[in-house]
Parts: C-alpha cells; sequence; structure tokens
C-alpha cells in the first residue's frame, strides 16, 4: 500500500512516456489528435542520414572525450594537492563548488556576456596589450567548441574535485605514513598509492560524466539558442532533437531522435560497465595497483 | 579530517617530523588554490559587480569596476514585480517537488526496505531502472501527457513529472537507510505498545535523517535550477520559474546589459544562500549518493 502512489506517479510521468516515444518515433505526428500517419523506420532513417545530427552525434563524442581529458587530470591535481595539511582547504572547497550550483541558465547568460565580441574578456586582453587575442568566442565555429569546453569545466570541475577528494580521504592514512617511513617521497605516494586507489571513484566519475555529455542540452541551448548552435558547431542530439522535434512541430520526429539519443546512451553506458566498471567489483583494492 | 589527525598513532617518528613541516603546508599549494578560486569566482564576480554599473561604464570599459557604484539596476529589478513572482513560483515548485518526493520515497522506500510481499524485487528493480531514463528522453510525451491533462502552463504540471523523475534517486539512497533500522527496535516499539504509523514517525524519520535531508537537498536544488521541462511546459510568463525569468529577461532587455547582470546575479542567491546552508550534506549526500 505504501508504494502505491510512488509507483503510480512513476509508471505514469516516466515509464509510460518513455514507452510513448519509442511508440510516437513510429509516426509523422503535428503533436494534434492520435497519431495515424504510421512511417515504419522512416524517421530513424531521415535521423541516420541527416548530416546536421552526425554534426551534433560528432559534437556529443567530441564533448565527452574533451570533458574527460580535460576535467579529469585537473580535478585529480586539485583533488590531490587540497588532501594535503592546509589552512582553509573547507572555504576553498566551497568555492570551488560554487559554479556547479548556479543553475544553467545563469551560468549561460552570464558566460554569453562575458565572452560576446564587445564583452569583458576582449576588453580585458586589450587592457592587457593582448588586443591581437581578442576572439568572437562563440560564433567562429573553429573556436566555438572550444569555448564550450571552458564554459562546462568552469561548471563541473568542482564536482569531480569534490569526489575526488572524498575517495582520497577514504583512503587509511595508515598506507601514506607506511610508504613515508619507508622513505617514499610525497610524489610517489601520490603516484604509488593516492592514484591508483582512488580508481574506481575516478571510473565512477567518468560514467557520470561521459552521460551527461551524451545528453548535454541546457548550457548549448542557453548559449547559443536554438538557430546558432548548429552553425557554431557546438550543437548535440539534445538541442537537434528540440530544434527539430518541438520548435519544428514535428513530434513524431523529435520522439524518435529521443530514441535514438537513448539507445547511443544506453549502449555506451553498458558498454563502459562491462568493460571499465567491472574491473571494481573483482578486487578494487588490488586491481591497478602494482 | 580532523578525526585522522586525533587517531594518527603518536609514537611513529616521521609523522612527528611530517605533522610539523605540513601545519602549514608548501606556498606552492596556496598559490595553485587561490589561482584557481579566482578562475572559478571571475565570472561570478563578474555578474554581481556587473549589476552595480551603468550600460554606459559597460559600453566604455566592458572590463572595469563599477565607478561609480549604481544600485539603479538592483533597485529595478528589486522593486518591480516579476522577479519575485518568479521566485515565488520557484518556491513553490521547488518546495512541493522536495516535499512530495520526500514523503512519497519515504513510503516506497520503507516498504521496499521492511516488508516482505511478492514483486517487492520487481518493483525496486523497476525504479532503479528509473535512472537509466534522462527527463531528454522522455521530454516530449511528457510534454504531450502534460497538455492533454491541461496542466500546461501551470506548476503542478512542472511539479508532478519533476517528483517522477525524483524518485529513483531517493529509493536508492532511503533503501539502505531504512534496512539497517534493526528489527528488535520495532519489536520492542511493537511490545510498548507503539502502531505501525507511531513507529514510522517516532522511530523511522528520526533515523533516517541524514538521508531525508541528502535526498530533499538534491530535489530541491534539481528542481530550482531545472531548465529543459519549465521550457516545454510553462510558456506564459506569469507561469515562468526564475531560470525562464533569467532567459526571457536577459532577451527582452539585452539592449539593459546592466540590468540583465542585475536580474541574473539575483537570481543566483537564494541557491547561494541553500547552497552555503547545506554545504555540508550537499556534498556529503552527492558522494554519497555516487559512491553508495
Amino acid at each position: 500500500m505504501l508504494t502505491g502512489p510512488a509507483l503510480i506517479l512513476f509508471l505514469a510521468f516516466v515509464i509510460f512516456p518513455v514507452v510513448m516515444a519509442a511508440y510516437y518515433g513510429f509516426f509523422k505526428w503535428k503533436g494534434y489528435g492520435p497519431p495515424t500517419d504510421f512511417v515504419g523506420l522512416d524517421n530513424y532513417l531521415i535521423i541516420l542520414k541527416d548530416p546536421t545530427f552526425i554534426d551534433a552525434l560528432q559534437h556529443n563524442f567530441t564533448i565527452v572525450v574533451l570533458s574527460l581529458l580535460m576535467q579529469g587530470p585537473v580535478a585529480i591535481g586539485l583533488a590531490l594537492l587540497m588532501n594535503r595539511k592546509m589552512r582553509g582547504q573547507s572555504v576553498i572547497r566551497v568555492l570551488i563548488f560554487v559554479p556547479y550550483v548556479i543553475s544553467e541558465v545563469v551560468v549561460g547568460t552570464g558566460w554569453s556576456l562575458l565572452l560576446q565580441s564587445n564583452g569583458a574578456l576582449n576588453g580585458l586582453l586589450e587592457k592587457m596589450g593582448l588586443g591581437g587575442l581578442t576572439q568572437d568566442w562563440l560564433a567562429n565555429p573553429k573556436l566555438a567548441i572550444w569555448t564550450l569546453m571552458i564554459i562546462i569545466t568552469w561548471k563541473y570541475v568542482g564536482f569531480a574535485v569534490i569526489l575526488f577528494l572524498a575517495g582520497l580521504q577514504g583512503i587509511p592514512q595508515e598506507l601514506n605514513e607506511a610508504a613515508a617511513i619507508d622513505g617514499a617521497t610525497f610524489w610517489q605516494i601520490q603516484w604509488r598509492i593516492s592514484l591508483p586507489l582512488l580508481g574506481p571513484t575516478v571510473r565512477i566519475w567518468a560514467f557520470l560524466s561521459i552521460i551527461g555529455s551524451l545528453q548535454l542540452f541546457d548550457l548549448v541551448y542557453i548559449v547559443w539558442g536554438q538557430y546558432v548552435a548548429a552553425t557554431a558547431g557546438t550543437s548535440t542530439m539534445a538541442t537537434y532533437m528540440v530544434v527539430n522535434g518541438r520548435n519544428a512541430a514535428s513530434y513524431g520526429f523529435g520522439n524518435a531522435v529521443a530514441v535514438v539519443l537513448f539507445l547511443i546512451s544506453l549502449v555506451v553506458a553498458l558498454l563502459y560497465q562491462r568493460f571499465v566498471l567491472r574491473r571494481d567489483t573483482d578486487g578494487a583494492l588490488t586491481g591497478g595497483a602494482n | 579530517m580532523a578525526t585522522t589527525t586525533i587517531n594518527r598513532p603518536p609514537l611513529l617518528r616521521g609523522t612527528a617530523l611530517s605533522r610539523e613541516r605540513r601545519n602549514w603546508g608548501s606556498p606552492l599549494v596556496y598559490f595553485v588554490a587561490l589561482v584557481v578560486v579566482g578562475l572559478m569566482l571571475a565570472p561570478v564576480a563578474y555578474i554581481i559587480l556587473g549589476g552595480f554599473r551603468t550600460n554606459s561604464q559597460i559600453t566604455v570599459d566592458p572590463s572595469g569596476l563599477p565607478s561609480p557604484w549604481d544600485v539603479e539596476g538592483y533597485k529595478a529589478v528589486l522593486t518591480g514585480g516579476v522577479f519575485w513572482h518568479e521566485v515565488g513560483n520557484s518556491l513553490i515548485a521547488a518546495g512541493t517537488t522536495t516535499l512530495g518526493v520526500v514523503v512519497l520515497g519515504l513510503m516506497a522506500s520503507y516498504a521496499l526496505a521492511r516488508y516482505r510481499f511478492r514483486g517487492r524485487g520487481a518493483m525496486y528493480a523497476l525504479f532503479a531502472a528509473g535512472l537509466m531514463f534522462p527527463m531528454t528522453v522522455a521530454i516530449t510525451p511528457l510534454y504531450i501527457l502534460i497538455r492533454s491533462l491541461g496542466l500546461m502552463n501551470s506548476l503542478p504540471g512542472v511539479i508532478l513529472p519533476q517528483m517522477a523523475f525524483g524518485l529513483p534517486v531517493t529509493i536508492i539512497i532511503l533503501v539502505p537507510f531504512l534496512r539497517a533500522i534493526p528489527k528488535e527496535i520495532q519489536e520492542a516499539a511493537e511490545i510498548d505498545g507503539c502502531s505501525r504509523l507511531g513507529f514510522f514517525r517516532r522511530m523511522v524519520i528520526p533515523l533516517s535523517y541524514p538521508g531525508v535531508i541528502t535526498v530533499g537537498i538534491l530535489s530541491f536544488v534539481g528542481s530550482w535550477n531545472s531548465y529543459m521541462l519549465p521550457l516545454f511546459i510553462l510558456n506564459k510568463e506569469s507561469s515562468f520559474t526564475l531560470p525562464l525569468g533569467v532567459q526571457a529577461f536577459a532577451s527582452q532587455w539585452s539592449v539593459d546589459t546592466a540590468k540583465v547582470l542585475a536580474f541574473t546575479s539575483l537570481s543566483m542567491i537564494p541557491a547561494l544562500i541553500f547552497f552555503s546552508l547545506f554545504e555540508r550534506r550537499i556534498v556529503g549526500g552527492l558522494t554519497g549518493a555516487v559512491k553508495g
């Protein structure tokens, strides 16, 4: 009885819509009245042949890879640094985490004002005598994806640092002390003890980061809007879905995009679990260490 | 951190030395920390300070400091009704979502954790599978569902789906908490004449308090910041939550950068206050949720 309300709500607003997404995806449908124009797999064929979707998919995978490469090392380095005894550690930890708590809309609005061609960043560069470095950070298709990566890193790196710090503080102090007595230097301790033992935390973080990158929507849609994202080279599968589904009033098509997005995420998630996370289930403490 | 220092065996020579040496740590650490904190806060400072400038100041020198400080932007936002109306909408949406997620989640988790009934495993698996469905996938059918329920442009149209999507993580976090309550406590309470509901209220809720707080904060902040669902459901300005309001304000007043910055920075404040109040819980909750 106790589960009843939760179950009903969950079935109605999570499971039912997900199932309906798969169903609507087979129709050409403007969203009014019951869908009648059954088109089979046509929507899916259109998606997979659409160069704008392929572009968006490539952007997604670029973001996946760059997120891991940019946030991972930075966050691990910061966590290792901050894991030492230091004054004001808790204040620093809070401040690094601030961008993560601010909403995507505030982040997007603030950054787009900061980065517009007559914005504060270009102004600052000119003041510093580096006027040659001023750029159109948002619209230049060669730069925009990197601009996006900077914003993403800024927003989400704090989360990674917090996770890694928690992971590091879970490592028994005795290990570090034993190594110190045996004459290991600070960096040897980090390299031989902290990093291998941080492995499971890093792998979980990477999983969350990958899934988040595949479903990225808010920041791109807010900063680049619905029209510019594709030309600036920052569109993602989710912005493609909203632009070509809801905004174009092609609801059947939009649902088909959602299904493709879901299947891609699912396959990536399953592969990751199978090949990466499985290591953590057999011998997390010994795996990876020499 | 504090406990590890206390627990450290004092007999080891190496640690006594290193403790002295590491009391302040190397200056490099502080330097790096300072640079990082500076980079993290600069954009936030830009937004807050920009609100204190005038448009001509911003046009002449986009990266300067306010001189003189001008409070007109903030004043205009704070005295206009739009901002407060949207704060109200956001508070209602986030508050109701949180309440619903916690109450329904506790009830369901309690049953899943402490009663044996047919289909329990399947039910738990179903909720857990919900973690695999992000709202992005379901957003279009959700929109159609909400529309056919006649809930467009109303806060319940946002609250109900948010509650539903908040349940999986809630249940995953709460079930272990509730399972950990020893059977003996329940038996003792029953012998003392405590009803099932009384046991729930007097024992279960206090004992699962840390989990409840974590879950509550996650759903409050999630709802407060959520963008995609309100974007689909709320099309009338009177129903806007703060994120939609910020975006609408930014495009409506795009020439008035100072005012946009003031609006944006004011809309950060509630989240920042909430965060600083519950910082430990949020951080603990997130790491717990991920590691658990």
